[in-house]
């Protein structure tokens, strides 16, 4: 297995702005990413060989984007992954061009959750018994918070400032992003003191629901030399789908292994063995700012237990040896589910050609992006590497 | 020998008291919670009864109840799965009248006298309700009862029977009223229950040759305090020998009231002492009873009413009724897409999971997992599990949230990840408990409980309740 380490490139990329987007149909939004991507590639859609439309629920099929973009007949796949769904369609799309069935390929991430006239998620599943408990995200994920709180011993207070602690960074750092669903300043205080949603988690612990589209234009690195110097590089792609759920007592809710799993796979193609001192930034699926800091032990950057010391000393801030969601993160970018991790892919590319404006990153040589679909115990989880070409 | 072997109980555990606010009244009332119906009540005083005993031996099942969720569909059949019983067993709904209760333990009597069965588990169940602030409601209380009927090991002997019926329209509820319709009580009282009641006892006085005099505890229907002290009376009944009819505590629990003062009596009773049952509705049941010498050796059940009577808490106001109870309903605020009916063919299919509460232990390796897998989720061994029933399993908490926007009726919902003694851990709910009381690590039991209607469909499954049993229960031998 030669791995997809530089065997991909990334030549142009788009994102809508996130949020509520009242004014934008799902279409509408795949045409704003895509024409920006065709754009910084210096391409249009007659270069499009291939392409793969990530969503979870906007649409069924792939034809939704040949419609939207007046493709020529060529083979689109619809990619379904839960939050892990764009980056997925991504990874199919590096692997069909590093396989050299084609030159240059689309990856579109689009949601559309806005019209559904309810604020939380509204995605109903296939028939069945129905005896499952009512568990939306913040239910399930606040079972990982209350777990890892006994777990280590750490008080409510104390926990509650930890998860205040990140969402006040990534708060911060959407103010600095103007096509993030929420741009504003928001004070641990406020963030501790908000309304419940699922105890221990408050409001300002769940990230948006937001509507929006990102586009990857992929192609080989020797056709991307040809079109830009500033192109990414892809070096590693981790996938890693949990098989056992609740169904075993020894897993105990403080670290979810389909990232562990999914990073060993990704940090191996990469080269990386000292993810935190190597990695310069990580985009992650921070859907609940616990999710955050079970992560950063999950990818290697805190020691079990440490999360919380790290995150006090700033460690993952702007300013700190490995910032994380410099974009705001799910948490203030918002998350159109199906578009997320292209989105974070995106970041990465801005940050890499020095493009971030004001949250621009002084050494921004290797990122990672990170997403988790489904819920604790039951995740599919993708990890993706990058890198500036030599 | 026929009578009764085992009996159990199960009073919910909110009451209405002098503490609940807009509630006016210094009598507790009983309460079923909004995810208690009387087939849920059921399962949990059939579950009373049977602890520690082989249920692999009860040949029939008995339900009855005036309030029974379904006007087409056995809840017997869905009362004995959830306890696990065999299928290879007969099964009646007794319904329609407060009498249905007598009129199940009477059957269960008739089977087994007859030689059609060897045991059989009448369970009997109410929770009626009259108009906000009626009379009807400030009387209600909701209960359960359950008795083993058999023809060894019998601990109270049947010694005789009586009936009465006399058509009679004092109370009445049609298909789709919420609520029980009386007619004047002075008519209802006099013209009914204290002049059917009497002429039914004094039947059996005649019938079994005996006197009201040889009677240790009667076991008495009445509407109301007042009313039942009056009859006890009228009867000729000294204030020793009527069973303390619980009014002030529970309320009148309908076809379930006169059923549970039984299982009360029966956990005091001394051997020869003669239990007069006495029922009322459409006329008059009166069935008795005299306790043998095994009474003394009997196992009580875990709980018992007088058991399920100490594990009570108060409800802090009326509107948590009104709502549990769909006195009145609230909008759901939250514009939450309606609910689909859950599929018919996939409950079937689940039923040993979600009904049974089965997991299943690996033959190969011995982990028990929940629900059961094909593939062994430790060795990975094929199609090797064998059932684990985990519904009285002794459990605890392992991990739980609150969440406040899940639910409309009993807010914040809490949602627990629930570990079974011996392994197996289960994604449910908890119920009756209080915010203030959860805990990683508390110790709880499974109660089966009715999740929501949608489509007709009454969806029952188990959730976590606080454990409230002072011994974790006997699995069966």
């Amino acid at each position: 297995m030669s791995g997809i380490r530089d065997r991909v490139a990334v030549v142009g990329m788009g994102c809508t702005r996130f949020g509520e987007r009242w004014d934008a149909s799902a279409a509408d939004l795949m045409v704003e990413a895509a024409y920006e991507a065709y754009e910084d590639a210096g391409l249009d859609a007659g270069d499009i060989q291939a392409a793969w439309l990530g969503t979870v629920s906007s649409f069924r099929t792939g034809q939704p984007l040949a419609e939207a973009l007046k493709l020529d007949y060529i083979p689109i796949t619809r990619v379904e992954n839960a939050c892990a769904t764009a980056t997925d369609a991504f990874r199919n799309a590096c692997y069909a061009v590093a396989a050299g069935v084609y030159d240059i390929v689309l990856a579109m991430g689009v949601e559309k959750l806005k019209d559904s006239g309810f604020s939380g998620l509204a995605i109903a599943a296939g028939p069945g018994s129905d005896v499952e408990p009512p568990t939306p995200p913040p239910s399930q994920f606040a079972m990982a918070a209350t777990r890892y709180f006994h777990h280590y011993g750490i008080d409510y207070d104390d926990g509650k400032r930890t998860l205040a602690q990140i969402a006040s960074k990534n708060h911060h750092n959407g103010t600095l992003n103007s096509k993030a669903h929420f741009q504003r300043e928001v004070s641990e205080d406020q963030i501790i003191n908000a309304p419940m949603i699922a105890w221990p988690l408050g409001l300002y612990d769940c990230c948006g629901v937001s509507d929006g589209a990102a586009a990857a234009i992929i192609t080989t690195p020797e056709i991307a030399r040809t079109l830009r110097d500033d192109y990414i590089l892809v070096k590693g792609l981790g996938l890693a789908v949990g098989a056992f759920g609740v169904l075993r007592n020894d897993w105990d809710f403080t670290y979810f292994p389909e990232t562990v799993r999914a990073s060993q796979v990704a940090y191996e193609e990469a080269g990386i063995s000292d993810p935190r001192a190597e990695i310069d930034m990580a985009m992650v699926h921070d859907c609940f700012t616990i999710t955050e800091l079970i992560i950063m032990e999950d990818l290697g950057f805190s020691h079990r237990g440490q999360a919380s010391a790290d995150v006090a000393d700033g460690a993952f801030s702007l300013e700190g040896d490995l910032p994380v969601n410099t974009d705001g993160g799910l948490k203030c970018f918002g998350h159109p589910i199906g578009a997320s991790g292209i989105r974070m892919i995106y970041e990465v590319y801005k940050q890499m050609q020095g493009k971030a404006g004001g949250r621009q990153l002084q050494k921004a040589d290797l990122g990672i992006t990170h997403n988790l679909g489904g819920r604790p115990g039951a995740f599919t989880c993708s990890v993706a590497v990058f890198g500036r070409p030599d | 020998m026929v009578g009764i072997s085992a009996y159990g109980a199960y009073i919910p555990r909110y009451r209405l008291g002098a503490d609940t606010v807009g509630w006016n009244s210094r009598q507790e009332r009983a309460v079923a919670n909004f995810d208690e119906d009387s087939v849920t009540m059921a399962v949990a005083a059939g579950s009373d009864c049977l602890a520690g005993r082989d249920r692999s031996l009860i040949d029939g099942i008995v339900f009855a109840s005036t309030t029974p969720p379904y006007a087409e569909k056995q809840c017997a059949a869905i009362v004995a799965a959830a306890l696990d019983l065999r299928t290879d067993i007969f099964a009646v709904d007794v319904a329609n009248v407060l009498r249905a209760g007598t009129n199940a333990v009477q059957t269960a009597l008739d089977a087994v006298a007859s030689g059609r069965a060897g045991q059989v588990l009448v369970v009997i169940a109410d929770s009626r309700q009259g108009p906000p602030r009626g009379e009807t409601e400030r009387a209600s209380g909701a209960g359960a009862a359950a008795f083993v009927i058999a023809d060894q090991g019998v601990i109270a002997e049947h010694v005789g029977s009586h009936a009465v019926t006399d058509n009679m329209l004092d109370a009445w509820r049609s298909p789709g009223d919420p609520f029980v319709r009386t007619w004047e009580d002075r008519f209802a009282t006099e013209e009914g229950i204290e002049r059917i009641v009497p002429a039914a006892v004094s039947g059996y006085c005649q019938r079994t040759n005996m006197e009201t005099s040889d009677v240790a505890k009667i076991a008495l229907y009445a509407p109301d305090a007042r009313r039942h002290a009056r009859l006890a009376r009228q009867l000729g009944f000294s204030d020793n020998q009527v069973q303390e009819p619980l009014f002030g505590a529970v309320g009148n629990t309908g076809a379930a009231f006169a059923p549970m003062l039984l299982a009360s009596a029966l956990e005091t009773a001394e051997p020869d002492d003669l239990l007069l049952t006495v029922s009322y509705g459409d006329g008059s049941d009166v069935i008795g009873f005299r306790a043998t010498g095994a009474i003394a050796l009997a196992t009580i059940p875990p709980m018992g009413v007088s058991g399920w009577l100490e594990a009570k808490r108060m409800l802090a106001d009326y509107e948590t009724y009104a709502r549990w109870r769909e006195v009145w309903t609230l909008d759901d605020a939250s514009r939450r897409p309606a609910a689909a009916s859950p599929s018919v063919s996939a409950l079937w299919r689940e039923s040993d999971k979600n009904v049974r509460l089965y997991g299943a232990r690996c033959r190969s390796c011995g982990y028990v997992q929940y629900p059961a897998q094909r593939v062994c989720v430790e060795c990975r061994k094929v199609d090797d599990g064998e059932p684990v029933r985990l519904s009285e399993t002794p459990a605890s908490v392992f991990t739980y949230s609150m969440d406040y926007i899940a639910g409309a009726v009993d807010t914040p919902l809490v949602v627990t990840v629930v570990d079974f003694q011996g392994g197996g851990r289960v994604l449910c709910m908890m119920t009756d408990r209080e915010l203030d009381e959860v805990h990683v690590g508390m110790p709880v039991e499974m109660s089966f409980r009715k999740l929501r209607v949608v489509n007709g469909i009454h969806n029952y499954y188990w959730k976590a309740i606080p454990r409230r049993t002072p011994e974790p229960a006997a699995a069966p031998a």
